[in-house]
């Protein structure tokens, strides 16, 4: 044979549940994918943990079993990229590789007591304007607090240098790149941005946090940019450059070719998370959004966004389903939305556990209001697509007054992308056209574009745009003071839920 | 008059001793109701539970009427979950074949488009779910009038309009390329209903292999087409595609099937 091997891209998503490999070409097309899922530990009502070593076996067999179906040998991969669950916690012993407990999930809410500590009389947001993040029990510097707190000595094993740290993408490029014998111990400023102890603007650790929350700086990778060639692979992917890192809602902006500030997307599934690219400069939100870094390449200055994070969308039609019984399937929300003309009237505000970004308030509950004897079954379907739609727009719109940056367009992927009813009243309550991408992987092809671009696989980020298709396209049609009237109408809706349980 | 089948029959009276949802009946009880020998009830029992029309308890092994006749009336999915079921297999196929996309279910007597999924090339492009395309004169309406019975009654009913030339107007004719199609599997219409466009489609097949809607691709004919025929590679992409979301599903509006998207 003359002709050379045709070289691929492999991306591993290593999320919540499942860790999957997928294999890309040069058009950004899936090739091979394989997908493992393993097991969820939940030691005491509120803790959820992963078994490090059980999410490293799933990601060598998924990577073995992309490279087998595609028929593809690892020499043809030009490299690989990581993109994963975020802020989940490991912590191991250097020389044998061996974890020292369990990784400490995302989910996982053990650390409530020491964020209201950590808080104490500067509140919350005592390290916000360091770090872009509030106190709360989902971020990684608490966990890794934590684990020094109860297990034992390893406080002083830690301060000896004995001990790395981690998020997931750490844990991999480690693991991948020889573990105990020459592993990389590295993170990306993606990953970095979710543990609270990184400063944004230098994109360092950050001392104060770090003596702050009583961690040793010996123990922390060090911080990389999101595509750069981390090292080289041993074993499973035996000389394949580790080329990218990346968090999963970052890599989906980068998957997105979110390249420009206001370019934004939003990922719809049980809940939704909304990132808006806002440029080079770091903007500190005044209504409780999460600053963040989205991405940097090589040597190139970070790229920045703001965060929002909806956490009732998806699963309110699942609620439809399971406790009303008004649909047999999601997908039926629509045909039954699709009997009616408008909301009638009414309102649904799915504050379940209150309100988040940018309300935050945990005395609100779900309510639906505008009732009377003229609304339906078909009304209130309506009325839960447009919540979903609704509740994008105020996240868009703290966005703004945050960064004054405006919304182009709002890409979009997850599941609910289905339902078209939602997506022409979600470019209808924007204003701006809503897009679905060809691709529906993005997370995956985040992470492969990172690491294509990093090795010069893909020479640059107009080539990956080239490769960015549109698989349909929802132009806004209501018209301004139509929008602007139910606008008024939902922010009425959502002043009902307030101050229905008592504050804490 | 020719004579009845006797096991339709004897099925049927099985099912009428049902009488009602919650009621559960053992073989022993049908077989001395209905004076059969236990082997012949047992035989009937299974081709009924096979077929969805009874269900077995599995604690006490009595039998019940099944979620298959709850669904008589609605053998077919809603048109958005149809979109539900076949959004990543129509993304792949848009990919493959470097053409839109179109998934068409029956709607009165023309074809709904369900779901569009643009042509990957960068021009502007506009969604047209919501909107009909004549039976007679698509490749997803023809498609559907080969395999579905409903569509096929449509068909006959309808006027069959002229659109170009090319146009089918005979329904000898028709029913000839109907034939022709339900032993290949898929059928293209080339310029029959807009001259220089060409579609080629194939079935989806739900359970029990009833043809549920049909997905395809459209495009100029110089593209579509080699020789005055639809091109082989084009015609495999749009019969895997059928066959993915075949596979994909395993029951049309059960609670808690593939149909949960979200």
């Amino acid at each position: 044979m003359t002709e050379p091997q045709q070289q691929y891209v492999a991306a591993i998503d290593q999320g919540t549940t499942s860790s999957r490999c997928i294999i890309f070409d040069h058009e950004g097309h899936i090739v091979a994918d394989a997908q493992e899922e393993f097991e969820q530990i939940f030691p005491r009502p509120g803790w959820v943990e992963h078994n490090p070593l059980a999410i490293w076996d799933s990601v060598v067999h998924v990577v073995e079993g992309a490279l087998a179906s595609g028929g593809i040998d690892r020499s043809q991969l030009a490299a690989v990229g990581i993109t994963n669950q975020r802020e989940t916690t490991v912590l191991w012993d250097a020389a044998t590789g061996e974890p020292v407990h369990n990784a400490i999930v995302w989910q996982d809410t053990r650390t409530d007591q020491l964020i209201e500590e950590l808080a104490g009389e500067a509140g919350q947001y005592r390290f916000a304007e360091r770090c872009g993040l509030p106190l709360a029990t989902y971020f990684s510097g608490p966990k890794a607090r934590w684990l020094l707190d109860n297990v034992a000595g390893l406080r002083e094993r830690a301060e000896r240098g004995e001990i790395k740290f981690g998020t997931i993408d750490t844990w991999l490029i480690w693991k991948l790149t020889g573990g105990p014998d020459g592993g990389v111990h590295a993170t990306d400023v993606t990953n970095a941005s979710r543990t609270m102890l990184m400063n944004l603007r230098t994109g360092q650790w950050d001392d104060s946090i770090l003596s702050a929350m009583g961690l040793p700086r010996a123990m922390l990778p060090e911080i990389r940019s999101s595509a750069e060639a981390y090292g080289t692979g041993r074993g499973v992917l035996e000389g394949v450059p580790v080329a990218s890192a990346l968090g999963d809602q970052q890599a989906a902006l980068f998957g997105q070719c979110c390249y420009d500030v206001g370019d934004a997307k939003n990922t719809y599934g049980t809940g939704s998370f909304l990132l808006l690219n806002t440029g080079t400069d770091p903007i500190f939100s005044k209504s409780g959004l999460l600053t963040t870094a989205g991405y940097k390449i090589g040597d190139q200055p970070t790229v920045y966004a703001l965060e929002g994070a909806i956490a009732i969308t998806g699963a309110l039609v699942q609620w439809l389903r399971d406790n009303l019984g008004l649909i047999s399937s999601s997908a039926e929300i629509e045909t039954l939305a699709a009997t009616v003309e408008d909301n009638g009237g009414c309102y649904f505000v799915p504050a379940f556990s209150g309100l988040f970004a940018p309300y935050w308030r945990s005395d609100a509950r779900g309510v639906i209001v505008g009732l009377t004897r003229y609304v339906t079954k078909g009304h209130i379907a309506r009325a839960t697509l447009e919540a979903t739609a609704w509740q994008s727009r105020e996240i868009v719109d703290a966005m703004n007054a945050d960064s004054g940056v405006t919304l182009n367009s709002l890409k979009v992927d997850g599941g609910m992308t289905a339902n078209n009813l939602l997506m022409q009243h979600q470019a209808d309550v924007l204003g701006v056209p809503v897009v679905r991408p060809m691709i529906a992987e993005t997370t995956a092809l985040g992470a492969a574009y990172a690491a294509g671009l990093a090795v010069g696989y893909w020479g640059s980020i107009e080539e990956l745009r080239a490769h960015w298709h549109k698989a349909a396209e929802w132009q806004p049609q209501m018209d301004p003071a139509e929008r602007d009237r139910e606008y008024r109408q939902w922010k009425k809706a959502v002043e009902r839920t307030f101050d229905w349980v008592g504050r804490d | 008059m020719p004579g009845t089948i006797q096991s339709v029959e004897r099925a049927a009276a099985i099912l009428r001793l049902f009488r009602s949802r919650s009621r559960r009946l053992g073989v022993a009880e049908l077989s001395s109701a209905l004076g059969l020998p236990k082997a012949t009830v047992h035989g009937l029992l299974r081709t009924l539970r096979q077929v969805g029309f009874v269900d077995q308890d599995a604690e006490t092994g009595k039998y019940m009427l099944g979620a298959g006749l709850l669904h008589l009336g609605a053998g077919h999915p809603d048109a958005n979950e149809l979109r539900a079921l076949t959004l990543s297999g129509a993304d792949a196929l848009a990919v493959r074949s470097k053409e839109s996309v179109r998934v068409g279910a029956l709607h009165g007597d023309g074809v709904l488009i369900v779901h569009h999924v643009f042509r990957p090339d960068h021009s502007p492009q506009v969604l047209d779910v919501g909107s009909m395309l004549p039976l007679h004169a698509s490749a997803l309406g023809k498609v559907l009038a080969g395999h579905d019975p409903l569509a096929a009654q449509a068909m006959a009913h309808t006027d069959l309009r002229r659109y170009t030339d090319r146009t089918i107007t005979s329904r000898r004719a028709l029913q000839g390329a109907l034939a022709r199609l339900r032993s290949r599997g898929w059928d293209a219409d080339i310029e029959e209903r807009v001259v220089g466009e060409a579609s080629i489609a194939a079935p989806i097949r739900g359970r029990y292999g009833l043809t549920v809607g049909a997905i395809g691709i459209s495009g100029p004919v110089e593209r579509l087409c080699a020789g005055g025929e639809p091109r082989p590679d084009l015609v495999a992409y749009v019969q895997a595609a059928a066959r993915s979301v075949a596979d994909g599903r395993t029951g049309w509006g059960e609670r808690g099937g593939k149909a949960n998207v979200m």
